[in-house]
């Protein structure tokens, strides 16, 4: 890694305890008496590390673990057993020092004063943090230049729709400049336009301030424009820890083979599966083992005018990662 | 680039900064909603009128006193009881479970700040505003109830310290009921039991010394009577000196004990914390 560690997690495990019945009557009776509980191991002794100026993404279908990671991590929630430190802090101490620099977006929810304008928010903020009026304003007036919200931040947060309130509410968490970001989910539910917007935005916060990221998301696109690493957690393990661009060697079993053809009417399902084809052009999905061969022969078989080798589309492996089997 | 935490501005002069910011932010959003405010105090003076013509008809019909409280003694304690009531108004124990359901508790846990801070402030703020939407009620309740009052300098003093003592142990207590929200999503029992009990032994219902003596035997053994009776009393009954300052000492007593009960109910609390709400 060779960058000092700001995020130091050690077999952190949380697990939690929930009430469990069947439905109906009998059973709510039965519960009466005996009440079921199931234990529910939400993470299970993940450990990795993050470095200073690092954006790490961290991926996992919904309940694989992510977002009770982010919150042990915040200092939110107490790990069940393991260590976390985050900038040499134990987060679950909550101590005003590691408050003060850190934050965590949470794409749907509202941390604002709902029927203030959002300057008032901010104002609270700058209380909140301690924050000395004389750094307090020209970094405020900078994060509203970065993201284009002056004319929004005089209007109620409650009549800003949800992209707009998105980027009010990203100022605000970004206000006493925190160290280390983490962020559940910062473009979920908005436009294209938006998502790219708050995509470019957390690059440059993360450029000029050298903070350290670690992003969940569900939009690939978020992924792919901001990390070079990628966590892949499921059922609460760690699947997966490394560049992104490697995920798909590690993981796909298959390759997709592009080919130009001379003569568009030859068939090519004995080389593979076809899941495209569009005049001469024919995209096969062959297994990764079977690559090379499957090339050989169609360049030696076929009258071919190009052939190019592609890994499949990010998507597709997480998709892959995902279905792994518990 | 620069990846240094910002300066911290001093502590004490922080303090002061985020209580008065939070309570002009309070008064900023209570006054957005003005007319909604004065409405629901309007709503709020129905109890205490309600109380005022039961009491004032039997006392008439007793001569024009029950147990050495006059008529004239009766609508001072209910007029004061308006903003006495209102200065009661606190962060609620219910309110924890809407603030931990609605994923409110984890922004407040983000800060580093303790979220009594904001409750404190926040309703601290909104009292100023309740304060000028209560004179023109009371002025009304004087003209119709025809008060009797005559409080001495220092009553006066203890009843403007008393009013902010009674909102301060309120808000403790509360709060330490409100903890029972991270063990149960049910607290709404417990929390309807408090304010029948604290109903009958504050003197917000009744007077105290209209009470069977053993009801006031038990009222001064617990807070309630502090936080209702206590500020009201201090500026409309005729009480010495002495007890005037014990009252405060009562107050300052029971908020340090509710203090006391809140951290260590909050630590505990808080480690069962689960941020299901969000």
């Amino acid at each position: 890694m060779g960058r000092m560690a700001v995020v130091e997690v050690a077999e952190l495990t949380k697990t939690f305890v929930v009430p469990e019945r069947e439905a109906g009557l009998r059973a709510s009776i039965k519960a009466l008496v005996r009440r079921k509980h199931r234990e529910v191991h939400a993470v299970e002794e993940i450990s990795f590390e993050i470095g200073e100026g690092e954006v790490v993404g961290f991926l996992g279908p919904n309940g694989a673990g992510k977002t009770t990671t982010l919150k042990m991590l915040s200092g939110l929630l107490y790990p069940t057993s393991g260590e976390a430190r985050v900038l040499g802090h134990v987060p679950s101490k909550r101590e005003r020092d590691f408050l003060r620099r850190i934050t965590l977006v949470m794409g749907n929810r509202n941390q604002l004063q709902w029927d203030l304008p959002a300057l008032d928010s901010f104002e609270l903020n700058r209380a909140i943090y301690r924050i000395r009026r004389s750094d307090f304003t020209p970094l405020r007036d900078e994060l509203i230049g970065l993201l284009d919200v002056g004319d929004l931040v005089r209007k109620p947060v409650r009549n800003l729709s949800l992209g707009e309130r998105m980027k009010v509410e990203i100022v605000g968490s970004l206000l006493h400049r925190p160290q280390v970001l983490f962020l559940d989910e910062p473009t979920i539910g908005l436009d294209v336009t938006m998502q790219k917007r708050i995509r470019s935005f957390v690059a440059d916060y993360n450029r000029r301030y050298g903070a350290t990221v670690l992003l969940t998301s569900h939009y690939m696109a978020d992924v792919v424009a901001l990390c070079r690493r990628v966590v892949v957690i499921h059922h609460g393990r760690i699947l997966y820890d490394g560049d992104l661009a490697r995920l798909g060697a590690e993981f796909a079993a298959y390759k997709t083979i592009a080919v130009d053809l001379l003569d568009g009417a030859v068939s090519l399902e004995a080389y593979g599966e076809v899941v495209e084809r569009e005049g001469d052009r024919v995209v096969l999905r062959v297994p990764k083992e079977e690559t090379a061969r499957v090339t050989g022969r169609l360049l030696v078989e076929q009258k071919i005018a190009d052939l190019t080798v592609h890994d499949p589309p990010i998507e597709d492996v997480i998709e892959l990662v995902f279905a792994e089997p518990k | 680039m620069s990846t240094q935490t910002l300066p911290e501005a001093g502590r004490v002069r922080s303090v002061v900064d985020y209580y008065l910011t939070m309570m002009r932010t309070s008064i900023v959003n209570q006054f957005q909603y003005r007319v909604a405010q004065y409405f629901y105090m309007l709503g709020m003076v129905a109890e205490p009128v309600v109380y005022l013509v039961v009491w004032t008809t039997i006392a008439n019909e007793s001569g024009g006193e029950i147990n050495g409280i006059t008529t004239g003694e009766f609508a001072a304690y209910y007029i004061v009881w308006t903003l006495v009531r209102n200065m009661n108004i606190v962060f609620g124990a219910p309110y924890w479970e809407w603030r931990i359901r609605e994923g409110r508790m984890s922004a407040d846990l983000l800060r580093p700040l303790h979220p009594l801070h904001n409750d404190l402030a926040w309703f601290a703020g909104s009292k100023f505003v309740l304060i000028v939407l209560w004179l023109p009620i009371a002025a009304g309740l004087t003209i119709a109830f025809e008060p009797t009052v005559d409080p001495t300098p220092l009553e006066v003093v203890v009843f403007s310290i008393a009013i902010w003592g009674a909102y301060l142990l309120r808000t403790m207590i509360q709060s330490t009921l409100g903890m029972l929200c991270f063990w149960t999503t049910r607290g709404a029992a417990i929390f309807d039991l408090y304010i029948t009990t604290e109903l009958l032994l504050s003197g917000r219902l009744v007077p105290l010394p209209l009470m069977p003596d053993r009801v006031e035997t038990v009222a001064a053994f617990l807070p309630f009577q502090w936080a209702f009776f206590f500020p009201i009393d201090a500026l409309v009954g005729d009480r010495s000196t002495a007890w005037l300052l014990g009252g405060l000492g009562m107050q300052l007593l029971w908020i340090a004990i509710s203090f006391v009960a809140f951290r260590i109910a909050w630590r505990a609390a808080i480690k069962r914390f689960s941020a299901v709400g969000g």
